[in-house]
């Protein structure tokens, strides 16, 4: 194996104190960039993939363990690397001259040498004649092209990517990624190692030499193998086909980890599983599952997830949380990457509103945790009313503030949907109406 | 549309509270026991009084002293707002407590500063009016140095993340962050406070360039002392051509200063595609577009900042490779940190237990008239609201109306008010109305324009098809104004009242309590005793009221408005 450029030892990252209700954001994590390869890490949103590009690159320091640079632990940002943006971040009021030459200005380059260098690059990547334009007269592409020239003009030795074409079109990242790739094999990229990080996986399997699998809460390392694939990569072949399943399969059975297929042969790393959590709430609204499930009854009660979102034109990252919440609902289950509806299912598509809702209110009572607990609480207390403070502390010691928020936001919303309570947005209070309060469910029935 | 920083004018979320609102509170006392002390030390010199002159031919001088005043406050206030919100923003340690004096100093009335600064500087140059020029300047920096530093603070702490990133991965040394990141992300905030600020500004030179402190007479030659002279002599013609040359003088400013700045701002805005037209000037046009201009900047700014540049990140890199600084240093910064709070504390106990002279009486009377001020506020509050509601919305409502009336209006809200109160106070003898109701009406003069602005704006932001659908399903007059028009424009009038009423605070110094023709007019309020005390010299008296009108304006603002403030930017808030 050729040299490690950047290694990271047992980094971690937590927040809250050292021992007891801390949140673990990335589990202890041993990873190496290598000399000359394309590392794409991939990952649902939220797995902490960002937050460990931002570790490797020094912008945040690993609450534990150590981040090494040709062996030498790094204090502060890490020299020589270089960031292309998902937001391009590049400075409106300067001119794409003046962004590019920004970082040699940073380092004491001279002006005359500054300007050449900036061309060249600017030349490099398709920019020639947009040096005196502002960014907000580019289109997002050439925008992004801005900031692949800022990153080389340093000659970083290694390239960093977080996300770099998830804000643009389908076409222009395709282009984009293109000519990415050309300009690593023609050698004509002044970088010699590439760390990408992405949630989209056939992007992964066309760019990337080795790819990282993260799995979420807290982010550990689901698989790590290397891709033999020949370039350049069609996406009809077999080899990516199977490659593209198998990552979809890591991904949508957190708790297994499957077999890697025998064609792009290699070594599987990690296979850790995380202790009991509190379950989550997938963040998905009650009328996306329904429609999830309508859909699904079209296609005769099953299909493979990752083709239907492929058609419906969905960001797998975007429909996962809707299958989540359906499977735990008990609308359907998924094995082996499809999603199959379960009678109970079948039920809820084919009702009517009102049905639906009373059928979303026994599933929801009987298997989601959290509403439950709500109810309960709720119906312990004699007013029938509590501040949502009380459940936001309560979430707080198992997720970081802003997952705590998102999860009571998911789970008022389903509340109110399927009308076992209801939620007062001005004075902060989760109450249940007098009408329900009656007809709902006395709390025997409610307790598992 | 909002304005940007303007609604930012109350902090919603501050670590320690309590404790640091006393340690503000404390350095505040100190501040005002040095002024007070320095001011009785001093009190022996004599200065001179300009005699102001009534003719129209002496206008134009006049003109031009308000002018280099104002220019030179704002100059130091700019430069202090970027210094001290940039120190905030960076100091990890000092940050709270920074942000919580601007707070405070914010709300506190400038005015009755006058008597100390003025002694104090009078004294320090004792050689004619330099000590007197310097004091109004000073004033003039406080009344306007504290918002255009909470907006530069503010935009430096919502830099986006991945700009401050890009910063510190391509290694940017401080002087280039600050230079290509952080001043141009600050700039139109700062643009658009500057000129509340300036306006502010003008408000306070028209008091101060003319008022009495015991048996002394302070003049400055300006606009401001025209235009009491003017009044005081009852000379009608004089009153004009005094606020013809005042509006004249704004008019040209915000020509030759404030458009071209908010036009060369434009490319500042922080938008990946361009929105609206951007604004224009032919002033800018003039500027950017000239060649010896260009030439200048070529030969000299263009190469210095180059040279700068190289200097500054070869220094940078050095300093990258030297150690942290010493434990024994930061020890000795807490132990320097700890020996100012214990200085602050004994100043600020010095500065209560000089209250103790005053009297019961006086501290009664002291009450009382903070009691009726407070009416006297709300009052004027209220009167502002009760017509700019209807007229804003209406406004707001109709773009053919809102042509025809917007010059009209902001020239009317560009004469500061403390320029128009002799007049107003001329007309109000005259028609034999006491000060009592009239310092009200004072009041409102000076406070209505934020008011108005702000629900004009707010009547524009509902969105036309909310006004549809209360068209569509025939709302009745009530219900329209009950379910949209109250609830659209509901933040944009909090925002408004919230600085009306500072405004309506600071105005009541010199509204309730006058000098007209060698009479003292004068009623029952807190201004009026602040301005009396300044009067008798009766310095004690001075800083207790100051201290009660400051406690006042900070306590409203905590009980008040900041809770209807939250309200409004949550569940009144249109966008989501």
């Amino acid at each position: 194996m050729s040299e490690v450029i950047i290694e990271a030892r047992q980094i971690q990252k937590f927040y809250g104190p050292p021992d007891g209700a801390r949140i673990q954001v990335i589990a202890p994590t041993d990873l190496g960039i290598y000399a000359g390869e394309i590392l794409a890490v991939l990952g649902p949103s939220g797995s902490g993939k960002s937050t460990l590009l931002r570790i490797l690159t020094g912008l945040s320091t690993p609450s534990a363990g150590e981040v090494l640079r040709h062996g030498q632990p790094i204090d502060g940002p890490c020299p020589d690397v270089s960031i292309v943006f998902q937001s391009f971040a590049l400075f409106p009021w300067l001119t794409v001259l003046q962004n590019v030459e920004a970082p040699l200005k940073a380092r004491g380059v001279r002006a005359i040498e500054r300007t050449k260098r900036s061309l060249r690059i600017l030349d490099t990547v398709g920019l020639d004649g947009f040096e005196s334009a502002y960014p907000k007269e580019l289109s997002g592409g050439m925008r992004q092209r801005v900031g692949f020239a800022r990153a080389l003009v340093v000659e970083p030795e290694v390239l960093f990517m977080d996300e770099p074409f998830s804000a643009l079109d389908v076409l222009t990242a395709e282009n984009l990624r293109g000519e990415l790739l050309e300009l690593w094999q023609n050698q004509r990229m002044p970088t010699r190692a590439v760390f990408l990080v992405t949630h989209n996986i056939e992007e992964a399997v066309l760019l990337a030499d080795r790819i990282i699998v993260l799995g979420k809460n807290p982010a550990k390392i689901r698989t790590d193998f290397r891709l033999n694939l020949p370039r350049p990569r069609d996406r009809k072949e077999p080899g990516f086909v199977q490659t593209v399943d198998y990552i979809y399969r890591v991904l949508t059975q957190p708790d297994a980890a499957p077999a890697l297929p025998a064609e792009p042969e290699l070594e599987a790393a990690t296979k850790r599983s995380g202790p009991a959590k509190y379950p989550m709430l997938p963040h998905a609204r009650p009328g996306g599952i329904a429609g999830l499930l309508e859909i699904l009854l079209d296609r005769n009660g099953r299909d493979d997830i990752y083709h239907l979102a492929d058609e419906l034109a969905f960001e797998i990252d975007d429909m996962l949380p809707t299958v989540e919440a359906a499977a735990l609902l008990g609308f359907l289950t998924v094995a082996e990457g499809d999603a199959e509806i379960t009678p109970e299912g079948r039920a809820f598509a084919e009702a009517d509103i009102l049905a639906r809702k009373e059928l979303f209110r026994k599933a929801a009572l009987e298997r989601v945790a959290l509403l439950r607990q709500i109810t309960r609480s709720l119906v312990a207390k004699f007013d029938r009313t509590l501040p949502a403070e009380f459940f936001q502390d309560l979430l707080e010691e198992h997720f970081s503030e802003e997952e705590a928020q998102r999860q009571l936001e998911t789970a008022i919303n389903w509340g109110r949907y399927a009308e076992i309570f209801d939620y007062d947005a001005g004075g902060k209070r989760f109450f249940i109406p007098e009408e329900v309060a009656s007809s709902a469910p006395p709390t025997e029935a409610v307790s598992p | 549309m909002r304005r940007p920083g303007l609604a930012r004018a109350l902090i919603l979320e501050r670590t320690w509270p309590l404790l640091l609102d006393a340690l503000v509170g404390c350095a505040v006392l100190a501040a005002a026991y040095g002024m007070v002390a320095t001011a009785r030390y001093w009190l022996g010199t004599v200065t001179p009084a300009v005699e102001i002159a009534r003719s129209p031919r002496a206008l134009p001088a006049y003109a031009f002293y308000s002018v280099v005043r104002i220019a030179v406050a704002y100059v130091l206030s700019l430069v202090f707002a970027v210094a001290y919100g940039y120190a905030a923003a960076h100091s990890r340690r000092m940050e709270s407590l920074m942000v919580a004096a601007l707070d405070i100093l914010q709300s506190i009335p400038v005015l009755s500063f006058l008597p100390g600064v003025m002694l104090a500087m009078v004294s320090l140059f004792p050689t004619r009016q330099l000590g007197v020029e310097f004091g109004s300047i000073l004033l003039i920096f406080t009344g306007q140095v504290w918002n255009m530093a909470f907006s530069f603070y503010a935009s430096l702490k919502a830099i986006p993340r991945e700009l401050r990133e890009a910063a510190v991965i391509y290694r940017f040394p401080r002087w280039q962050r600050f230079l290509d990141l952080e001043l141009p992300y600050g700039a139109i905030g700062l643009v658009w406070n500057s000129m509340v600020s300036v306006a502010g500004g003008w408000f306070f030179l028209m008091a101060c360039e003319m008022f009495v402190l015991g048996k002394r007479d302070f003049r400055l030659p300006g606009l401001g002392s025209y235009l009491q002279r003017a009044a005081g002599a009852g000379d009608t013609a004089a009153i004009f051509w005094g606020l013809g040359a005042m509006i004249g003088v704004i008019v040209l400013m915000d020509q030759l200063v404030w458009r071209p700045a908010i036009a060369w701002a434009d490319k500042f805005k922080f938008e990946q595609v361009e929105s609206a037209p951007p604004p224009r000037s032919p002033i800018l046009h003039l500027l950017r577009n000239s060649r010896a201009l260009a030439k200048l900047r070529q030969s000299t700014i263009a190469p210095l900042s180059e040279r700068l540049g190289l200097y500054f990140s070869r220094r940078a890199a050095h300093i990258r490779a030297q150690a942290p600084p010493a434990r024994w240093k930061r020890v000795l910064a807490g132990l320097a940190a700890a020996a100012v709070v214990a200085a602050l504390a004994y100043a600020a106990f010095l500065t209560l237990a000089s209250l103790k002279g005053i009297g019961r009486e006086e501290m009664l009377g002291t009450l009382a008239g903070a009691g009726t001020t407070f009416l006297r506020v709300n009052a004027a509050l209220l009167l502002a609201a009760a017509w700019t509601v209807p007229a804003g919305v209406a406004i707001g409502f109709h773009p053919r109306l809102a042509r025809i009336a917007q010059p009209f209006v902001q020239i009317a809200a560009s004469v500061p008010a403390t320029a128009l109160f002799p007049v107003v106070l001329l007309g109000l003898i005259r028609l034999g109305g006491g000060l009592g109701a009239g310092s009200v009406l004072l009041m409102l003069l000076g406070t209505q324009w934020y008011v108005l602005f702000n629900v004009i704006a707010g009547a524009m932001a509902i969105p036309s098809d909310l006004r549809e659908v209360a068209g569509v399903f025939r709302f009745s007059r009530v219900d329209r104004w009950k379910i949209v028009i109250l609830p659209g424009i509901f933040p944009y009038l909090i925002t408004g009242l919230v600085t009306a009423s500072g405004g309506a605070w600071n105005a009541s110094i010199v509204a309730e309590y006058f000098h007209f023709k060698g009479r003292i007019l004068s009623t029952l309020g807190l201004g009026a005793q602040i301005s009396h005390a300044t009067d008798s010299g009766n310095l004690d008296l001075l800083l207790l009221s100051t201290i009660v009108m400051a406690a006042m304006v900070v306590s409203v603002n905590r009980l008040v408005w900041r809770p209807l403030y939250r309200l409004s930017e949550t569940r009144f808030r249109l966008e989501s």
